[in-house]
């Protein structure tokens, strides 16, 4: 993955105070949850898990298994970060190695 | 079938176990069972309220089985914070997040190893081993415990990136790790074809 950095723009408009700037960080960008590659978990297993849970279909479910295996990580899923954070203890539970983040990329 | 699950028509899997199988397969879940922990019910109060609000450790386990169990939810395991402000605000993430999911992940967790060892020593004894049967309710709980065992073995193992593996499993004879690492590939087998009896 790529990082883009954009200059900031050097003109801003400051309409609000600046404590309540601060107070809402970054409402756009949604978190993702990325599943880990791992030696141990079989391929079948993390496609069915994939399967099972997200209720993707088999190309899709096999497709990211294969970007976690091959790539080291996949983005599994994407939403609010309660979401991910849900998703991420489901993962833990199938014993998937997962992170939450939010998607600055 | 002897060290593979087969569909049962109809629904569920069935494996024929032998009863050194069997006693190897109950052994680690109960070994599982110990490392995952009694639950909170064990030294809690009277009080049932008092277990659903009980709090799990913000302190990732410091035995590396049970931090491959239950790993940090936050933090980049492939980029090292940017600042000291950034790493100590994940450790404070991941250490809320672990706070109230643990103590529902080892309770997932005991409640599947739990179920595997009850399921075994319902099997009628024989001396010839058994056929042991699984609901697909089962079967769940059963691919979910294959899976820790496997993590937890892999973990002890050592078995961190494809090549270890590929090691291991050309150990001579003599290496101590050798009865261990035959119980993982045995234990892969059987995950293997349970999965296969539940793909939709």
């Amino acid at each position: 993955m790529g990082t883009v950095t954009s200059p900031a723009p050097v003109e801003i408009e400051r309409t609000e105070p600046a404590e309540e700037v601060f107070a809402v960080p970054e409402p756009d960008l949604p978190w993702v949850t990325i599943v880990h590659n791992d030696p141990v978990n079989l391929m079948s297993y993390v496609t069915y898990v994939f399967q099972a849970y997200f209720g993707y279909p088999k190309e899709k479910a096999t497709k990211l298994m294969l970007d976690v295996h091959h790539k080291g990580r996949a983005v599994v899923s994407s939403g609010s970060r309660e979401e991910m954070e849900r998703d991420v203890q489901a993962m833990h539970g199938y014993g998937l190695w997962a992170t939450l983040q939010q998607d600055r990329k | 079938m002897p060290g593979h699950f087969e569909p049962i028509p109809g629904g569920g899997a069935a494996v024929a176990l032998d009863d050194v199988e069997i006693s190897i397969i109950r052994s680690l879940a109960v070994q599982l069972l110990e490392l995952i922990g009694p639950g909170p019910a064990a030294d809690a109060s009277d009080d049932p309220l008092a277990e659903l609000f009980a709090e799990g450790p913000s302190e990732p386990p410091s035995d590396p089985v049970l931090l491959r169990l239950f790993p940090d939810a936050y933090g980049d395991p492939e980029r090292t914070p940017a600042t000291a402000e950034e790493a100590d605000e994940l450790r404070a993430h991941a250490a809320e997040f672990r706070r109230f999911t643990e103590n529902d992940l080892r309770t997932g967790k005991r409640e599947n190893a739990l179920a595997v060892v009850r399921d075994l020593d319902a099997l009628a004894p024989s001396g010839e081993g058994a056929v042991l049967k699984l609901a697909p309710a089962e079967s769940h709980r059963w691919l979910g415990t294959l899976n820790d065992l496997r993590l937890a073995i892999g973990s002890r193992l050592e078995i961190s990136d494809e090549d270890d593996s590929d090691l291991l499993f050309r150990l001579p004879d003599t290496d101590p790790r050798k009865p261990m690492v035959m119980a993982y590939l045995w234990l892969g087998g059987l995950q293997e074809t349970l999965v296969t009896t539940l793909m939709p």
